[in-house]
Parts: C-alpha cells; structure tokens; sequence
C-alpha cells in the first residue's frame, strides 16, 4: 500500500519535470531562430553554414530577376559605365542564367548559376596569396585586398563562377568594393547576411512571387532550407567532385 | 678671352643664386592643405592619434571585416568617407581626384598615394534620400519594411517630402 503511493508521487514527480521540460524547449527554439541576427563586433562562427536551395521547376526560362537584382545590389553589369570598355567575354559575371535542353527529349530547364560555396574549395586550394578564402559560416569570398589577379581561381572553379575586373571602375557601392586587377564571384550578399538579411537575388524572386530560391542555414536542422532538403531533397552540380557544394538545385 | 671670362663668371653667379632662391620660392609656392569639414561633431579618435595611426585602424580593421565578418563602423573606411565626404549644402560631393576630398586634401600635400579608391567608394551612396533613410542607425535597407512588406509611414513621408524640394 504505502509503496504505491511512492509511486504515485513519482509518477506526478515525473510528470511535473516533463511539463517543465516541454515549456522550456519551446523558448529554447525561439532563441536559435533568433541567434541568426549576430552582433556588429561578434565575428561569425562555424555554427551557421549558409546555403541556398533553387528549384528549377519554379524558374522560369527568359526570366532574369535574379540577375539584375544581383547587378544592381552590388553594382556590376549594366550599372557601372566604366565596365562597358571590356569585352563580351571579359565581363563581371556574378550569376548567370543557364538554360539546359535535353537534346533527346527536347525539355527545357532555366537556372541561375553562381559561386556554388563549395565546403572544400578548389579555388580556395589553389590561391599562391590566401585571397581566396572560405569564411567560416561557409561563405566563400576573395579578399581583394590580398588578390594580385593570377586568375588561378578562375581555372580551378568547376563552375565557371569568377570574373576579372579589366578596366578602372568608378562610382562603386560603399558596400561592395571592387577595382581593376581582382577577381569577383557571387558573395551570398554578406554585407546583408551579415546584418540578417538575405541575398538580393533570393529576396527579388520571392518578391516577383516566382519563389524558386531559398536562402538559410545548412546547419540548423528546423530552418525552412534544411526541412525542405530533409524532405524533397536536392542535388549538386557536379555532385562527383565531392565539394559539398553551399548552393543545391530541386528538379534537375 | 676677358668677354668669356666675364661670361662664365656671371653664370656661376646666376646658378648660386638660383641654389639659394629655388628652395625659398617653391616652399612659398605649396599652400597648405584646406581639410574639408566632416559631418559629425566629433572623430571617433583624438586628431593627433588619427593622423599618425589612421591608416593602422583601417588595416586593422578591413581584416577583421573581411575574413571575419565583424562590421563595427568605428574604424571602418566607409565611416569616414560617411562623415568626412558628406555633401555640402548644394548636395555636391567631392571627387577623390580633386584635393577637396578630404583624404587627397592631405594625401597629395603630403605626396602619399593611396590606392584604397580604386575599389572602395569614395562618397556616400550618392542618393541623398537614401542617405537619410540609411543614416548609419539601421543597418540594411532589409530591415527598413514594415511587417506587411510596404516601406513605413515615416519612409514615404520623408520619400514625399523630398520629392517636392
């Protein structure tokens, strides 16, 4: 008799701690979702990894949103007069729109294509200077301070993402420098992750309601990109060089 | 003989003479250089610290901003062209190739070239709406909407406003 009312009280014991446990997992949440937003004089850690996901089923072919958001956020293309003395196939190109059709078939598939933030980057491997550099979150960049213009990055890059700068530039944004003799590539809008935004080119497409790209963090298991990875999955560009790439595509 | 006596002799003269006045004329020649007025009331650092150590902080600092994501504006460049490089009353903002930006005023005086504009901006962002909306508080035009994705009634008021000038 007298053991069964030790149960019991366990048992409600047992219970209260569960309750308690319950609530304050729920908050817990709450502030992971809010780490996202790092303080100026914090510098960023390995505990986000940031990375894009783009289903091509939803990009449309001739649609160019992403493009020109990219080229007037950071101030390269048809923005910058000085650009336009260099040639066709010497122009800044930090995302591009690739069409694919399968010849057999003939079905058409559009996406847009940048710098695919590799986990191990053979453009990172192969900078004499450490210009080319993986930040810690996972962003890759060049630091142009330290660039000296080899052009070695642009070789190694599977994925044909970086440009040189051939001529003077005027008239930059204050928050993307850039200037003759550097290389350039697709920068995941750091100056706005940094300040917890998103790419300029994901923040147009889901504005024009074509909601093909998704910005977000790789690590966080309950962020929008990872639930929709977790469960649709998505692919690499060239998934056989084992880069782990930041950028993965749905529909390909 | 004599006449080219004479000759040499009043060039040696002339050359003497033009050692000792040269160094006077040229010195008297170079003005001193006119800095701009800056924005703010005060600089982030004490003017004797910022003219021997400023280019320090910036090294320092673009490092840190670069490789490691740390976006504090108390020594970063784009601060101080924000302050030093505002437009005058007129909205004109100078140009880094004419000795009235406040880094050339003193960078050709002193004949140091720097090379820090050939990347970086050398004003603010030149909309001066923009400017205001932006005004160093609010980090990123992302975070400027409102919860129902439309620019704030302060915003269009100010847009507004500024569009009748």
């Amino acid at each position: 008799m007298s053991q069964q009312g030790t149960d019991t009280s366990r048992r409600q014991f047992l219970g209260k701690a569960a309750l308690a446990t319950g609530l304050s997992v729920a908050p817990g949440v709450l502030l992971y979702e809010v780490a996202h937003a790092r303080a100026p004089e914090m510098p960023a850690t390995n505990k986000q990894r940031w990375g894009m996901l783009i289903d091509t089923s939803k990009c449309a072919t001739g649609c160019n949103d992403c493009v020109t958001a990219c080229q007037n956020e950071n101030g390269w293309g048809g923005e910058n007069s000085s650009e336009k003395l260099s040639a066709d196939t010497q122009k800044a190109q930090w995302i591009r729109k690739v069409k694919l059709t399968d010849k057999q078939t003939g079905h058409v598939q559009s996406l847009p294509l940048m710098c695919q933030h590799c986990e191990t980057p053979p453009c990172v491997d192969v900078c004499p200077t450490g210009a080319s550099m993986k930040r810690t979150d996972g962003i890759v960049l060049v630091d142009k301070h330290l660039c000296i213009g080899c052009r070695y990055c642009m070789m190694a890059c599977p994925y044909k993402a970086r440009s040189f700068i051939h001529e003077a530039l005027k008239d930059q944004k204050p928050h993307v420098p850039r200037g003759k003799g550097t290389v350039e590539s697709c920068t995941m809008c750091v100056h706005r992750v940094d300040s917890n935004g998103t790419p300029a080119c994901v923040e147009s497409c889901n504005k024009e309601g074509h909601k093909a790209m998704h910005f977000g963090d790789l690590n966080n298991p309950s962020s929008e990109i990872s639930q929709e990875l977790k469960k649709n999955g998505g692919s690499q560009i060239r998934a056989d060089l084992g880069l782990n790439t930041g950028v993965r595509y749905q529909g390909l | 003989m004599a006449y080219s006596q004479r000759l040499t002799r009043k060039a040696i003269a002339w050359l003497i003479g033009a050692v000792f006045l040269l160094p006077l004329t040229t010195s008297a020649e170079v003005p001193m250089p006119v800095i701009p007025k800056a924005k703010g009331q005060e600089c982030v650092e004490p003017t004797d610290v910022m003219r021997k150590d400023h280019m320090n902080f910036m090294l320092h600092q673009r490092d840190e901003t670069v490789q490691r994501g740390i976006r504090t504006t108390k020594h970063s460049l784009k601060e101080c062209i924000e302050c030093h490089n505002a437009p005058d009353e007129s909205g004109k903002v100078a140009n880094v190739d004419t000795p009235d930006h406040f880094c050339s005023s003193c960078h050709t005086y002193s004949a140091v070239k720097i090379d820090c504009f050939e990347c970086h901006a050398d004003k603010p962002e030149n909309t001066q709406y923009l400017h205001s909306i932006v005004d160093g508080k609010t980090p990123h035009h992302a975070n400027m909407k409102s919860e129902d994705k439309t620019l704030s009634k302060e915003t269009l008021e100010m847009l507004a406003a500024k569009g009748k000038q």
